[in-house]
């Protein structure tokens, strides 16, 4: 029996198949590796984002402070080693514990008070972005021998093509996210609490320390995302990823997860980006178009996707009826 | 049998809520490789002793002893691993999980960390075709399953943690007949491999069926406990409402003789849903009051929900002569309110008031509603409206400014009646309307609805309380397990032919 729970997977990869084919056919120039490669370039941050939100939003929850969390790794890490001196190799895993401290702290909240996921990290969204401009109000330039290396250096694969040293990070973080979903207990309680909570609980799962996990790991994420970042921008701004924390969001659910929780893979999150990706290359491709356009497309595809998943879960109920 | 020792013991229970007890001085005892049935009306405290045997509660008094040993648990997963398993009414596993992942999550095989699906999945097709003849592909998700189903597969899950004891919650309840045998083929099934298996139903003859001795619960107490073969069916329903036969008063009832007699208003041919109430038949007079007794989830609200047409029947015909004379099918609660039926439900919180309008406001809204939103009704319209039904029914305080949510229960309740009686229905549907109220405003009620019918109106009377149902009724019709199994008319009418009816003996 071919199982349905697939289908939202394989339309996500066939729109991206089929938006790569038709701009492939429409621009010259358009076909090939590097235009593929180019969007995990533009994208590795977002990327590494979205694999903590995939996780988050499949055990039920939401996080808001993903965009800030990523603003407030940019900064810190250009004011310490800009304005401080501080050797990179310090201040990366500070910034790291950092975006991991912070998700913690809001999983703990969201647990232990049993608040909504939602204003607990709208609050620390607003909290991460306000912090940025103690820190700083302009931007702080980097240039950092190591910064601007690993902004630089390009890895050459067979056939002339290059990707950057954040692909490589976004595609093991990918990975790595693909295995604790689907392969440690930790990724299948997260699944159990987003399918119920009260089920798990009384399962006798560790309902709290996967909860909080969960939001360790979104931090953990996004500051990673934030140091990707800092390589891509090679500054450090309050500015920043204004509004990721929703394009994440969006890339999550065009890969096939439900926002109710639950169901949803990585893999799915993977491709949803590389949707919105793939949409930018062909608005820029076009040229005449302003980029806002990418904007309204990915508008109209979540609305896609949202009606899709809902007729899939009815179907599904008259299927059991 | 009685000379083994219990693998569960619990002794003198009593739990306390602030304010309330939930258990005083109840015992039981569970034997491996039985099938012990715990039966009580609502609020009996069976699910408070549940809840205590699975680390939910604790205790406040009491000793609970499992194989020999104290058992103290504080949360489900300790009962787990100490060896008590519970399946509850609603399934209470993960819809979006495979059946393999619902049965194993937190226990999945592992290697260095890593799930090994292949091994996890092959041991849960074992496990569900070996101890309960189950073969199903294991990978799809859980929600793909029938209810059946999934109760089989909570049951595969309790299994595999090594249970001792088993607890079934309402297990049944959901389930249809063919279904239902085929979990009491794998209950006997179990019994016989030695588990213990603590089994709670509303269904008396699933009772007899599958178990071996019953522990009565009533109002939080001990009643007794009995080996099944020895305790009589009525025995069982007297103990669970608390009214010993010979106790029983023969209460007189005024003959309402020439109603059955009278037109008909409502009738049901065939009328049935699936899973709620199986087919039946109900004919209801004009001036007539025809109660329905039975106990809980006899099917008793899911009769009065098809009068209304709140829920939909899958077979069978409901005709009403309505408000214009003809006789005209119900499929909507809003046919029913156009055609002269009103239905005050069980559930007066949620269902009926709204906290905070003011009695007046309450009284008038479905009078309002049923004109339109439009037709808005005078404000002095209103305040007389409310002071002719705040006198009619004696609502106290008698003041139609008051927040519905200060009045005591009795009163909402009288609120929820002025409303409907001001449609001027043909047919009142009254669902549990004295639940949780004083006696006092019980006996009023009471007499406001024979006064009612006095006076030409039909209804329909569901109530738990058997006296009361006795008490009003010109007709009973009795279920039981999801039937009307028997309709009692005027002079036969009496408490030991309804409980006979109840009980089915």
């Amino acid at each position: 029996m071919f199982n349905r729970k697939y289908v939202p997977i394989f339309v996500t990869v066939g729109l991206f198949a089929l938006m790569f084919a038709a701009g492939s056919f429409r621009y010259t120039g358009f076909f090939s590796l590097q235009v593929i490669l180019n969007l995990l370039i533009d994208n590795a941050y977002l990327l590494i984002a979205a694999v903590g939100m995939t996780l988050v939003i499949v055990s039920g929850g939401i996080d808001l402070s993903v965009g800030s969390v990523i603003a407030l790794t940019t900064m810190v890490s250009a004011s310490l080693v800009q304005q401080h001196g501080w050797p990179p190799a310090v201040v990366i895993p500070l910034v790291l514990a950092m975006g991991a401290v912070f998700g913690s702290g809001m999983g703990a909240i969201i647990h232990y008070f049993k608040i909504q996921p939602f204003i607990v990290t709208l609050a620390g969204m607003f909290l991460a972005r306000g912090l940025c401009y103690v820190i700083d109000i302009n931007t702080i330039t980097i240039d950092n021998a190591f910064y601007t290396k690993a902004a630089q250096t390009r890895i050459h694969l067979p056939g002339g093509n290059t990707v950057s040293v954040s692909v490589v990070i976004a595609l093991i973080v990918v990975a790595i996210g693909i295995y604790i979903a689907h392969y440690t207990r930790f990724g299948r309680n997260a699944y159990a609490l987003g399918g119920s909570e009260q089920s798990a609980l009384l399962m006798g799962l560790p309902v709290g320390k996967t909860k909080i996990s969960v939001y360790l790991l979104s931090g953990l994420c996004s500051s990673l995302a934030g140091v990707v970042f800092t390589f891509y921008m090679l500054s450090g701004y309050g500015m920043h990823a204004i509004g990721t924390e929703l394009d994440t969001i969006a890339a999550v659910v065009i890969g096939g997860t439900l926002l109710t929780g639950g169901v949803g893979y990585v893999v799915g999150t993977f491709f949803g980006v590389m949707i919105q990706g793939v949409i930018q290359t062909i608005i820029s491709f076009e040229g005449t178009l302003s980029s806002w356009w990418t904007k309204i497309a990915i508008g109209l595809l979540l609305f896609l996707f949202i009606v899709l998943q809902r007729l899939l879960s009815s179907g599904k109920a008259a299927w059991k009826g | 049998m009685a000379e083994r020792e219990p693998i569960l013991e619990m002794k003198g229970i009593c739990k306390e809520f602030p304010g309330v007890a939930a258990l005083t001085n109840v015992n039981f005892r569970l034997f491996p490789g039985e099938v012990h049935a715990l039966m009580g009306e609502n609020g009996a405290g069976k699910s408070t002793l549940i809840k205590v045997l699975t680390g939910v509660y604790s205790i406040t008094r009491g000793t609970v002893t499992l194989e020999g040993r104290t058992h103290e648990v504080r949360s489900p997963l300790e009962a787990q691993q100490a060896g008590i398993s519970t399946v509850y009414q609603e399934v209470n596993l993960c819809p979006n999980l495979s059946v393999a992942e619902n049965i194993f999550i937190g226990r999945e095989p592992r290697r260095l960390g890593r799930i090994r699906w292949k091994e996890m999945n092959a041991r849960a097709k074992v496990l569900l075709k070996e101890r309960l003849h189950l073969d199903i592909d294991v990978t799809l998700p859980l929600e793909h399953y029938s209810v059946a189903i999934q109760q089989l597969v909570a049951i595969a899950r309790a299994l595999n943690v090594e249970a001792k004891v088993l607890i079934l919650d309402e297990p049944t309840s959901s389930l249809d007949q063919s279904e239902v045998q085929q979990l009491f083929g794998i209950m006997r099934k179990l019994k016989g491999e030695g588990l213990a298996i603590l089994f709670v139903t509303h269904f008396l003859d699933q009772v007899y069926e599958i178990s071996d001795r019953i522990t009565i619960l009533r109002n939080g107490e001990f009643v007794g406990e009995y080996p099944a073969a020895e305790l009589p069916r009525i025995e069982l329903v007297s103990r669970m409402i608390g009214k010993a036969l010979h106790l029983l008063e023969e209460m007189p009832k005024a003959p309402a003789s020439a109603k059955s007699g009278a037109e008909t208003v409502a009738e049901a041919k065939g009328l049935g849903r699936k899973g709620a109430i199986e087919p039946f038949d109900l004919r209801i007079g004009q001036g007539e009051v025809v109660g329905l007794a039975g106990l809980l989830g006899s099917g008793r609200t899911e009769v009065a929900r098809l009068f209304f047409g709140a829920d939909r029947p899958d077979s069978g015909k409901l005709t009403f002569r309505g408000k214009g004379g003809g006789t005209r099918g119900i499929q909507s609660p809003r046919q029913a309110l156009d055609n002269g039926i009103a239905f005050c439900p069980e559930n007066r919180k949620t269902e009926g008031i709204i906290d905070d309008l003011t009695v007046r406001e309450n009284i008038v809204l479905a009078l309002q509603a049923h004109r339109g939103w439009f037709r808005t009704i005078s404000r002095k319209r209103q305040e007389e409206i409310a002071d002719e039904y705040i006198r009619k029914l004696n609502i106290n305080p008698p003041n139609p400014e008051h927040l519905v949510k200060n009045l005591s229960g009795g009163n909402q309740q009288k609120v929820i009646l002025a409303r409907w009686l001001l449609t001027q229905p043909k047919l009142l549907i009254l669902d549990e309307p004295t639940r949780g109220i004083d006696i006092g405003a019980k006996a009023e009620i009471q007499k406001l609805v024979l006064q009612l019918a006095g006076e030409g109106m039909s209804v329909l009377f569901v109530s738990s309380e058997l006296e009361e149902v006795l008490r009003v009724s010109d007709r009973i019709a009795v279920l039981r397990d999801r039937r009307v199994v028997k309709e009692i008319a005027d002079q036969n009418i009496s408490q030991q032919h309804v409980m006979q009816a109840i009980a089915g003996v």
